[in-house]
């Protein structure tokens, strides 16, 4: 709960911050919005509807309240309210940085688990090379290496789009097309939405799931040498059991608390990696709108990554929390 | 001595480090009777826990090499067993309780589970009957004293004090019946008074049991009060053995005499003796007798061979001192 | 063990990784030809306006090393020539995110508790509630796309991981006896802040700083993949790629060759990072 208080908080912050931001733009934004042409006292009279003349606290004290309910002006790219794009837009980006944040995490682990069991052999040395190279490798050029694989050479993957042109589209549900296709039982459609996800879903976590790769391993190989995995070997807990449970655990715990850190790299590169991929996200949408200056827009865009990324470390919070006794108790105590 | 349970041969032990080996164990020779209550003494570092955690075959590999030796135990050699082997030995017959409490119990597992798990594997249930391994679970703890013994399974570590961890960890290595108990300085880290209810209480345990002990402390106090025989170890290699009346009226080792001489008497005049000189480099021990460099009784032997125990029955010391006058 | 002099020392133990060895070579490798690149590129005025379109596409060979781009230029020359702007644009975000992250870290971890402390940290995490590189893409955007804003955008981005580094290190070490008598011999705040607690903390930030480089360019290159960084002609290798990205994948070398080179020098810095942390936590074992 004060958890949840202390994110409302720091996104009322936030919104501050954006608004702050918005506003550094240079001119007029009425005289902007009108042109050149028009006469001052239409300009004079736009300033006033949208409360230009007033201090910048009042300004943002009108505007917060815009936002709460739920409208962000209109954007000047699309000529349609930014919320109606926003609707549109976002549930592809979620789709997308959800399947690259399981990827992400399932692989992570999985490599770092191998990589922690069977340390300094081979198999070891080339996870942890690939590591270093996957970490330091941009989303972006992963992308292209992937467009140019796959583009090219070797046509299993579709590169462009959520789905192939004339698929028929699930009824919109949740706005995931994995998942409305799913629901509806359109099965054809489902694959090849999935089919669609992997590319870019691969550029987007190779980087944090190497990272996560290196942590669990550091982090196991740490734990190996406690003296309660020692212990529990002595009470004659089979070795199995102790790798997969008593050495497991507490491993992973570093591990998750970083997803936060991963997942927001990962939301970041969305803008480079969807504009490669042709993905109808928000992110694609927040570019063309930064490259056009349309300052609503990008505060929507801003604000809403910004709500989706404090979701998803209240999250992961939690996730540790329930992981890490440690943490769970101190909190309640507090 | 009849047929010992446990025999360590000339057991050595390599740490490897950045450029090279530490020399921990240098041929640790160790023997323990059926029902036995034996000491081993030394100083921080000398390799009590090191010899102890290879028994159980827990000791980690990479950075430890076991360079030779042997641990024979009921007639079997230890480090020659299968894994299902050294996990029975485990389960069955030889028990350890670590030096350090709160590092031994797992900090995200509730004590019930980790409980569950060692009494489970140990008696072989291996489909878990809950009310089976919670009947067990809770007799471990009541047998450690410890009060409200259903609330505990719910706990946490860190929601117990030093002392009830403590005291779990003795539950956890005891829930089934054992025939060597290895205490690693129990209750060091705790006070006094709590570190003698828990000696107490695995003495009393011993003698229900019929448990063979090795406590090892660096507390000769604790030695002379809870055991009948002593080996002292210095820097790798045991240096002395005696029963432990003997040892303490007539230490024969000079290391043996300096440490006795660290105690500070509560009676009698003067401040404790330190002992001149640092603990050895184990990364290029000295050749010989490793104690040569700090022994005040040093000969020219000392440094060119290792000293074997010499000695009567009831006493063994690794020294030429005794060469002449004791073969 | 023979006696060695303290840089010897440091060396014999930065060396014992081989790893840290070739980050450090890269480094060196990168710095040198983003130095001397008017010099070492083949052809240094290809770094600008330059067009030849008898020369444009050609695929890498041994005049074009890297290939040449649609203009006619040659790849590898404005590759070195980027680097100099990657690597300006590291050194100074970093001079600017250090000192201040540093200090207000410094004094929220020893005031902890105080209306500062508050003050601070609550704005730290603001700052932290957003994906760094999306809040410099919309800086950057709202000002006028350049370098200069660019490298402006990500320090405001980037002061806080400082912040919260410092921040953790300072509340621990203000408990310390070392602090602790300072504050009893009557030091004053300033001396304690930055001559007792500070040079504890110096190794991990400098850690941090050497891994840094390698993310601050990582940034700037996404910013000016998107075409909010460096501005054409002038090179940079976010713009060299996505330029490149536009000829794929017939031309693939136009994006795949600096696209590896933003890779190596992230690499390299990265390497170095934690070459440099291994040595501070050997120091201390």
């Amino acid at each position: 709960m004060r958890r949840l208080g202390y994110s409302l908080f720091v996104l009322i912050g936030l919104s501050i911050v954006v608004f702050i931001i918005a506003r550094l733009v240079p001119g007029d934004p009425a005289r902007a919005a009108l042109g050149p042409r028009a006469t001052q006292e239409a300009v004079d009279a736009l300033r006033a509807r949208l409360h230009l003349d007033k201090p910048i606290y009042v300004q943002y004290a009108y505007w917060l309240k815009s936002v709460l309910q739920g409208d962000f002006g209109e954007s000047l790219f699309t000529r349609r309210p930014v919320i109606e794009d926003i609707k549109e837009f976002l549930p592809a980006t979620l789709e997308l940085a959800f399947f690259a944040g399981l990827f992400m995490t399932f692989f992570g682990l999985l490599l770092g688990v191998i990589s922690a069991r069977y340390a300094n052999t081979w198999v070891d040395n080339v996870v942890r090379v690939l590591s270093y190279l996957g970490i330091a490798t941009p989303a972006f050029v992963v992308a292209i290496v992937l467009l140019l694989v796959f583009g090219m050479y070797y046509e299993i993957f579709p590169t462009i789009g959520r789905l192939t042109p004339g698929m028929s589209y699930p009824p919109r549900i949740t706005g995931l097309l994995t998942l409305d296709s799913l629901f509806t039982g359109n099965l054809a459609s489902f694959w090849d939405a999935l089919k669609h996800l992997i590319l870019p879903g691969i550029s987007l976590s190779l980087g944090g799931l190497f990272q996560e790769a290196r942590i669990t391993r550091s982090s196991m190989l740490e734990n190996a040498k406690k003296d309660y995995v020692g212990a529990a070997r002595a009470y004659g807990i089979p070795e199995r059991v102790v790798f997969s449970k008593y050495l497991f655990k507490p491993s992973v715990i570093p591990t998750v608390s970083i997803l936060g850190l991963d997942f927001a790299s990962l939301i970041g590169n969305a803008f480079l990696v969807e504009l490669l991929f042709n993905w109808p996200g928000i992110s694609r949408y927040g570019i063309n709108v930064m490259l056009r200056k349309d300052v609503e827009a990008i505060v929507a865009v801003v604000m809403v990554l910004g709500i989706v990324f404090t979701v998803v470390n209240i999250v992961v919070d939690l996730l540790v929390a329930y992981l890490d006794p440690r943490i769970r108790l101190v909190a309640r105590e507090e | 001595m009849s047929q010992p349970l446990l025999d360590i041969q000339n057991l050595s032990v390599r740490f490897r480090v950045y450029g090279g080996y530490l020399r921990v164990l240098d041929g640790v020779n160790f023997q323990v009777a059926p029902q036995e209550r034996v000491g081993l003494v030394g100083e921080t570092g000398c390799g009590k826990t090191t010899t102890m955690k290879t028994i159980m075959r827990i000791l980690p590999q990479p950075p430890g090499v076991i360079k030779g030796g042997k641990i024979i135990f009921k007639g079997k050699d230890v480090l020659g067993m299968e894994s299902w082997e050294v996990e029975r030995m485990r389960r069955r017959e030889v028990a350890m309780i670590f030096q350090d409490p709160t590092a031994a119990l797992n900090p995200v597992f509730t004590i019930g589970e980790q409980l569950f798990d060692a009494i489970r594997y140990a008696t072989g249930k291996e489909e878990s009957d809950h009310r089976f391994l919670r009947e067990v679970a809770i007799r471990a703890l009541e047998e450690v004293a410890l009060p409200d013994p259903a609330r505990i399974l719910t706990n946490y570590p860190i929601q117990l004090s030093g002392g009830m961890r403590q005291r779990v960890c003795i539950a956890l290595a005891l829930a089934c019946p054992k025939e060597l108990l290895i205490a690693d300085e129990p209750g060091t880290s705790l006070d006094v008074t709590i570190q003698d209810q828990i000696l107490r209480l695995i003495n009393r345990l011993a003698e229900e049991r019929k448990m063979a002990v090795i406590l090892i402390s660096h507390s000769l106090g604790v030695i002379r009060d809870w055991t009948e025989r002593v080996w002292v170890m210095y820097a790798g290699t045991v240096v002395e053995e005696a029963r432990t009346q003997e040892l303490f009226a007539q230490p024969l080792h000079p290391y043996t005499q300096a440490l006795l001489k660290c105690v500070p008497k509560l009676t009698g005049e003067g401040i404790a003796e330190g002992i001149p000189g640092r603990i050895p480099d184990y990364f290029d021990p000295p050749s010989g007798c490793r104690f040569h460099p700090r022994c005040p009784y040093r000969m020219a032997i000392c440094s060119q061979e290792k000293p074997r125990l010499y000695g009567t029955p009831t006493h063994h010391v690794a020294c030429f001192l005794y060469q002449e006058e004791r073969k | 063990m023979k006696k060695r002099t303290v840089w010897g020392k440091w060396w014999y133990k930065f060396s014992r990784n081989p790893l840290s060895v070739v980050g450090l070579c890269m480094v060196c490798a990168i710095v040198f030809v983003a130095l001397f690149a008017p010099w070492v590129a083949p052809y240094p005025e290809h770094a600008g306006p330059y067009v030849n379109y008898g020369e444009a596409n050609q695929p890498p060979s041994l005049p074009h090393p890297f290939g040449t781009d649609a203009f006619g230029r040659d790849i590898l020359s404005r590759v070195f020539f980027a680097f100099r702007s990657s690597l300006l644009m590291g050194m100074v975000v970093l001079a600017i995110v250090v000192p201040v992250g540093v200090t207000l870290g410094l004094v929220a971890g020893y005031f902890k508790e105080s209306w500062l402390d508050i003050l601070i940290m609550r704005i730290t995490d603001i700052f932290l509630s957003v994906p760094p590189l999306i809040l410099a893409l919309a800086i950057t955007s709202v000002l006028k796309p350049n370098l200069t804003n660019a490298m402006i955008a990500v320090s405001v981005m980037w002061w806080p991981w400082y912040t919260r580094l410092v921040y953790g290190m300072a509340t621990s070490l203000r408990n310390e006896y070392f602090v602790q008598s300072a504050e009893l011999l009557g030091a004053s705040k300033f001396h304690i802040l930055f001559r007792e607690i500070l040079p504890n903390c110096v190794s991990t930030i400098l850690t941090k700083m050497t891994l840094d480089m390698g993310w601050v360019i990582l940034i700037g290159a996404a910013l000016s993949f998107v075409g909010l960084g460096e501005q054409p002609p002038k090179p940079a290798l976010g713009t060299m790629v996505s330029d490149g990205a536009r000829y794929l994948p017939e031309y693939w070398w136009m994006a795949v060759f600096p696209g590896l080179a933003i890779m190596l020098i992230v690499l390299g810095f990265n390497l170095l990072g934690d070459g440099i942390g291994d040595l501070f936590s050997l120091e201390e074992a």
